[in-house]
C-alpha cells in the first residue's frame, strides 16, 4: 500500500474517533451510549489493523484480536446485559448544560494539540500524527464522567478512556509489549465485571443508579 | 529462584483454595499459614539479595534489588501479623452478624489475591507489568471495601473505584510516553519496558516526553499514594472497609504506590537532569501533610482519623524521596517502615476498640484502659509513637527527613513543623479521651488478637533506639539505589 493513502486513512479514523468521543459526550441515552462504545472499539480495532497490514508487525494482529474480542464485542454485551436486567433500556438523563459542556471539549482538544505536539515529532511511527487525537479522546472521555451522574455511564466513560488510551499507544509506538498489553485487557475484563457486581449493590440498597444519592459521605471530608 | 517462586504462587494458591473454601472454619487459620510461609520466603530472598547483590530473574521478568526486597519483607511481614488480627477479628465480626460464609469466602479469597497483586508490583522488572499490577490491587480491593454492602460503604468503594481508576489510567499514559522515549533507545519490543535496561540508558532518554511523562506518572500513582488533592477516596475507603483492610490499605498499598513513583523518578531524574521531578513531589508531600493535619482536626470517625493521618504521613515521605539524595532516601525508606508498622497496629488496636464498644465515632469511645488495659495501651503507644514522639522510629525518620530540610531546603521546615504539630494537637486530646475517662465498653466473645499490636510498637521502638548494623546497610543500600 502506497504511504500517503495509508496515512490518510489514518486521519479519517482517528478523525472518527474523536468524532465519536464528541458524540458520547452529547449522547443521553444510555444504549445509544454503549453502542456509541463498540462503535468506537471497532474504529480502534480497524486503525490497529490498517498499521498492521502496513508495517507487517505480528504483535500487533494479537492486539487486533484482543481489540475486537474485548471492546467490540465481549464488554458492549456485558453491558447491554446488564442494562437489561436493571430494566435501564429506555433510562435518559439530562446531561446539564451541553453547549458549554461542548465548548470545554473544543478548548481540551486544542490543549491536548498543544502538548503532544513535541511528543509526536519525536515519535517515529507512521501514526504518530494522531497521539493528539488520542489525548483529547482521553480527556473528553474524562469530562463524561465528570458530567454524568448515572454509574452506568460514568463506567462507560471509563472504558471510553481505556480506549484512548489503547489508541494512544499504537499512535506512538505500535502498542504495547505483548504481556503488558495481555494484563491491561485483564484488567479492563474485571473491572467491567466488578464495575457489574456494583450497579446491582448500589441499585439493591439505593434503589437508583443516580450517583447523586451516593453523596452522604462526600459532606464529611 | 525458589524463594521467588514461593512469595508469588502462595499468595495466588491462597487465593484459589480460600476462593472455594474461605467460608470454613479453618480458613483464618489458612490465611494466616500461607501468609507465614510467604513472609518466610520473603526473609530467605531479602537474606539472599543482601548476600548476592540484585538478581534478574526468570529471563528479565522479575528484578530484585535492596530497594524492593526490603518493601517485600515489610509487605509479607505485615500481611502476616494482619491474618493473625483478622482471625480474631473477623470471628468476631461473623458472630455479630455483619458478615455471612459467602462474603467470609470473597474476603479470604481477595486478601491473597491482593497480597499476590502488591508482591508482582514490587518485584516485577516491566514499568507496564508494575502498572497492570497496582491496577490489580485496586480490583482485589474494592469489593472488600463495599463487604459490609451498608450504603455509606457502597459509596466509598464506588469512589475508590473511580477515582483510583482513572487516577491510574494516567499513570497508565505516562508508561506510554516513557515507552515511547525508551523505544528510541532500546529499539521496539519487550526489553525496552524493562527497568534494568531502562537503568542503563537512562541519560540518554528523550527528556521532553520524559518530563509530561512524569507528570502523568506522579498524578496516576500520586492518586493511590493519597496525596492531596487527590487523596479524596482514601478516607472513605479506610473508615468503611474491614479493619483488617484498613491495616492493609494504610501499611502496605500506599507504600507500594509510592515505590512505583520513586522507581520511576529515579530514570526520570537522569534524564531530565533538573530538580523539576523533585520540587514536584516536595510539593505534593508538603501539600498533603499540611492539608492532613488540618482536616485531622474536623473527625469524628476514629478510622477517618488515622486515614488522614496516614495522607500526612505519606506526604512526608514523598517530600523525602523528592529532596532527593541518599540521607533524604534513607529517612524516606525509614518512614515509610515505621509508618506501616505503626499504622497497622493502630488499626488492629482501634478494630478491637470499635468491636468492644460497637461504634468508630470517638465520641463514644471512651475509657478503653479500663476494660482491656492491653488495647487501650496499644492504641495509645500506638498513637504517640506515630504522633512522632521519642524514642520510637517515627521520631527518628522524622528527624532525618526535617534536619535534611533544613539544610537543603530551608523555606520547607516550618512548613513541615507546622504541619506535624497539628497533627500532634489534634490526635493527641482524641487519644486521651479514648483511652482514659469513663468506660462504655463491653466484653468480646473472643479475646483480642494483640500480639501483632505489640510485636509492630515493639519493632518501631527499636527502629528508634538502635537500628542493627546489617539493617542500616541494607537502608543504606536501598537508599543509594535512589541516590
Amino acid at each position: 500500500m502506497s504511504s500517503p493513502f495509508v496515512g490518510q486513512v489514518i486521519d479519517l479514523l482517528a478523525a472518527l474517533m474523536l468524532l465519536i468521543a464528541f458524540a458520547m459526550l452529547a449522547q443521553r441515552r444510555l444504549l445509544r451510549l454503549i453502542h456509541l462504545f463498540a462503535l468506537q472499539g471497532a474504529v480502534l480495532t480497524l486503525n490497529t489493523m490498517v498499521v498492521a497490514v502496513t508495517l507487517v508487525q505480528s504483535h500487533l494482529w494479537f492486539s487486533v484480536a484482543l481489540n475486537l474480542v474485548l471492546k467490540v464485542i465481549v464488554l458492549p454485551m456485558i453491558l447491554i446485559r446488564v442494562v437489561n436486567r436493571l430494566g435501564l433500556r429506555r433510562d435518559a438523563e439530562s446531561v446539564g448544560n451541553l453547549p458549554f459542556i461542548m465548548l470545554v471539549a473544543v478548548v481540551l482538544v486544542i490543549l491536548s494539540f498543544n502538548v503532544a505536539l513535541p511528543i509526536s515529532r519525536l515519535a517515529g511511527t507512521i501514526t504518530r500524527g494522531t497521539l493528539g487525537i488520542a489525548m483529547a479522546s482521553m480527556l473528553i472521555a474524562f469530562l463524561m464522567m465528570i458530567t454524568r451522574r448515572k454509574a452506568v455511564a460514568q463506567v462507560v466513560g471509563f472504558l471510553a478512556m481505556e480506549n484512548a488510551l489503547f489508541f494512544a499507544a499504537t499512535s506512538a509506538t505500535y502498542g504495547m509489549p505483548m504481556v503488558v498489553e495481555l494484563g491491561i485487557a485483564l484488567d479492563v475484563l474485571v473491572g467491567t465485571f466488578i464495575f457489574g457486581i456494583f450497579f446491582f449493590q448500589i441499585r439493591e440498597t439505593f434503589d437508583s443508579l443516580d450517583t447523586r444519592s451516593l453523596e452522604r459521605l462526600g459532606g464529611r471530608e | 529462584m525458589t524463594e521467588l517462586l514461593l512469595i508469588l504462587c502462595l499468595p495466588l494458591a491462597g487465593a484459589a483454595v480460600l476462593g472455594l473454601r474461605g467460608e470454613r472454619t479453618w480458613a483464618a487459620e489458612a490465611n494466616a499459614a500461607f501468609s507465614l510461609v510467604t513472609f518466610l520466603a520473603a526473609v530467605a530472598l531479602a537474606a539472599r539479595v543482601v548476600g548476592q547483590g540484585p538478581l534478574v530473574l526468570l529471563s528479565e521478568l522479575f528484578f530484585v534489588d535492596a530497594l524492593n526486597v526490603f518493601l517485600v519483607t515489610l509487605t509479607a511481614f505485615v500481611g502476616f501479623t494482619t491474618s493473625l488480627f483478622s482471625r480474631v477479628y473477623m470471628r468476631v465480626e461473623q458472630q455479630l452478624g455483619r458478615l455471612t460464609g459467602m462474603r467470609l469466602r470473597l474476603y479470604h479469597g481477595m486478601y491473597q489475591m491482593f497480597m499476590f497483586t502488591m508482591l508482582v508490583a514490587l518485584l516485577t522488572n516491566n514499568v507496564g507489568i508494575l502498572w497492570v499490577a497496582m491496577e490489580a490491587a485496586t480490583l482485589a480491593t474494592v469489593l472488600l471495601v463495599s463487604l459490609y454492602r451498608t450504603p455509606a460503604s457502597i459509596e466509598a468503594a464506588w469512589k475508590y473505584f473511580i477515582l483510583c481508576g482513572v487516577g491510574i489510567a494516567q499513570a497508565l499514559f505516562g508508561t506510554i510516553l516513557l515507552y515511547l522515549a525508551a523505544e528510541r533507545v532500546l529499539g521496539a519490543g519487550g526489553s525496552a519496558l524493562l527497568w534494568t535496561h531502562l537503568h542503563e540508558v537512562k541519560d540518554q532518554l528523550e527528556p521532553t516526553v520524559l518530563g509530561i511523562a512524569f507528570v502523568f506518572l506522579l498524578v496516576g500513582y500520586g492518586t493511590k499514594v493519597g496525596l492531596v488533592p487527590l487523596h479524596n477516596w482514601l478516607p472513605d475507603a479506610h473508615a468503611e472497609g474491614p479493619t483488617p483492610i484498613s491495616a492493609v490499605l494504610s501499611g502496605l498499598l500506599l507504600n507500594v504506590a509510592l515505590y512505583a513513583v520513586v522507581r520511576n523518578k529515579v530514570l526520570v531524574d537522569a534524564a531530565l537532569g533538573s530538580p523539576l521531578p523533585g520540587y514536584l513531589m516536595m510539593g505534593f508531600g508538603l501539600l498533603s501533610v499540611l492539608v492532613a493535619a488540618f482536616f485531622l482536626f474536623r473527625q469524628k470517625d476514629v478510622k477517618r482519623l488515622f486515614a488522614y493521618s496516614s495522607i500526612e504521613h505519606m506526604g512526608i515521605a514523598a517530600f523525602a524521596f523528592g529532596m532527593g539524595g541518599p540521607v533524604a532516601a534513607f529517612g524516606g525508606l525509614l518512614h515509610m517502615t515505621a509508618h506501616s508498622l505503626t499504622k497497622s497496629a493502630i488499626f488492629f488496636a482501634v478494630g478491637h476498640a470499635a468491636q468492644k464498644t460497637g461504634t468508630q465515632n470517638m465520641d463514644e469511645i471512651r475509657g478503653l484502659v479500663h476494660v482491656s488495659p492491653a488495647v487501650g495501651w496499644g492504641l495509645m503507644v500506638g498513637g504517640i509513637a506515630i504522633l512522632g514522639i521519642p524514642p520510637f522510629g517515627v521520631f527518628a525518620s522524622e528527624f532525618v527527613i526535617l534536619t535534611t530540610a533544613m539544610r537543603d531546603h530551608p523555606w520547607a521546615a516550618p512548613i513541615l513543623l507546622i504541619g506535624l504539630g497539628v497533627a500532634f494537637a489534634s490526635v493527641f486530646s482524641r487519644l486521651q479521651a479514648m483511652v482514659f475517662g469513663d468506660t462504655t465498653a463491653k466484653r468480646l466473645p473472643h479475646p483480642p488478637a494483640l500480639l501483632p499490636v505489640f510485636v509492630h510498637l515493639a519493632l518501631v521502638l527499636m527502629l528508634g533506639l538502635y537500628m542493627p548494623p546489617y539493617l542500616a546497610a541494607w537502608y543504606r543500600q536501598a537508599a543509594a539505589m535512589l541516590g
